[in-house]
């Protein structure tokens, strides 16, 4: 079955040109742009709201996105159950519309922090993590805005239903605050809803996706997504 | 028509990462009576309308969808005719 990705473009995305070119040239998936202006998903079967600093991130980072004419199209496509994943600056657009629960404050460093990471797998069972060998993997970081808050309740249901998928830990997988750069609650690096259908996360699986760039623990996000939709 | 000033403060639980900053700055500093800073936003427009009660309205609006998230601040407003 062949898919085909969409890959959502907004004035200040910055990870665009790379998301595209890791499904298109080393996934070799059909994928095409979408630009914020545009009102058709274009028959895309999985949709990637990429990194960058949509609108310049001003008001808040993803508070004018949501109100891009493509974001109504996303929105239905994810309450049909499309796939939908957000990377960074993605991730932050899904707070903001709500499709994720809740918000992304300022590094406790009030710095931007631009390094390689571990992440913790925290969740396997899922159609964006299935195919991922590594229990932690080695992935880039680079935001201002990654210290994930919610309330006490939300995230004692995020742990319940098992929706934190990537923690921020040691190259072992131990999840302490030492190994939390952002201050982020619980480590988290990356949530999915609780149907399952839309993930989004923190580090940069774009640029780590060959072994050119040192390791390539970032495939495995999209090697999922594409093993899952074939054998949907 | 009417002026509006409106104060976007984080929720209380909500950490706010440079107040907590330019707070460690006063300790540093030895401003010893200076506790709890916390910084917010100040948002200033007009609204042209001749009702309060419109001018309300489309403000809280604008706040709801824009100006604030509701996961995390609060806001208070003050209109004044002109």
């Amino acid at each position: 079955m062949k898919m085909k990705f969409g890959v959502v473009v907004f004035p200040g995305s910055n990870c665009d040109f790379d998301t595209f070119y890791v499904l298109n040239s080393i996934f070799n998936s059909q994928t095409e742009f979408l630009w914020h202006k545009e009102t058709d998903i274009k028959g895309s079967d999985v949709i990637i709201l990429p990194g960058g600093f949509s609108y310049g991130d001003y008001v808040r980072t993803g508070a004018i996105a949501k109100f891009s004419p493509i974001m109504n199209e996303v929105v239905n496509f994810a309450n049909n159950g499309g796939i939908v994943l957000g990377i960074c600056n993605g991730f932050q657009i899904l707070l903001e519309m709500n499709l994720l629960p809740g918000v992304m404050l300022k590094n406790t460093s009030l710095k931007f922090i631009s390094r390689d990471s571990f992440v913790k797998v925290t969740n396997k069972n899922t159609f964006f993590s299935s195919k991922i060998e590594k229990d932690v993997l080695q992935i880039p970081i680079a935001h201002s805005e990654g210290n994930y808050f919610a309330e006490d309740s939300v995230l004692a249901e995020l742990q319940e239903n098992n929706q934190i998928v990537f923690q921020y830990s040691s190259q072992n997988g131990i999840v302490t605050d030492e190994f939390n750069p952002n201050g982020s609650k619980l480590n988290i690096a990356g949530i999915i809803n609780k149907q399952g259908n839309i993930l989004g996360m923190m580090p940069h699986p774009e640029r780590n996706s060959e072994s050119i760039l040192g390791n390539k623990d970032g495939s495995g996000i999209f090697e999922s997504i594409i093993s899952n939709f074939i054998n949907k | 028509m009417f002026k509006a000033t409106v104060i976007v403060k984080r929720k209380p639980a909500i950490l706010d990462p440079q107040g907590k900053a330019a707070q460690q700055g006063a300790k540093l500093l030895g401003f010893e009576n200076i506790k709890q800073t916390r910084i917010d936003k100040f948002i200033r427009f007009e609204i042209q309308v001749d009702e309060i009660s419109q001018a309300e309205e489309e403000l809280k609006q604008y706040c709801d969808k824009i100006l604030t998230n509701p996961n995390m601040e609060e806001y208070e407003f003050k209109l004044e005719q002109f």
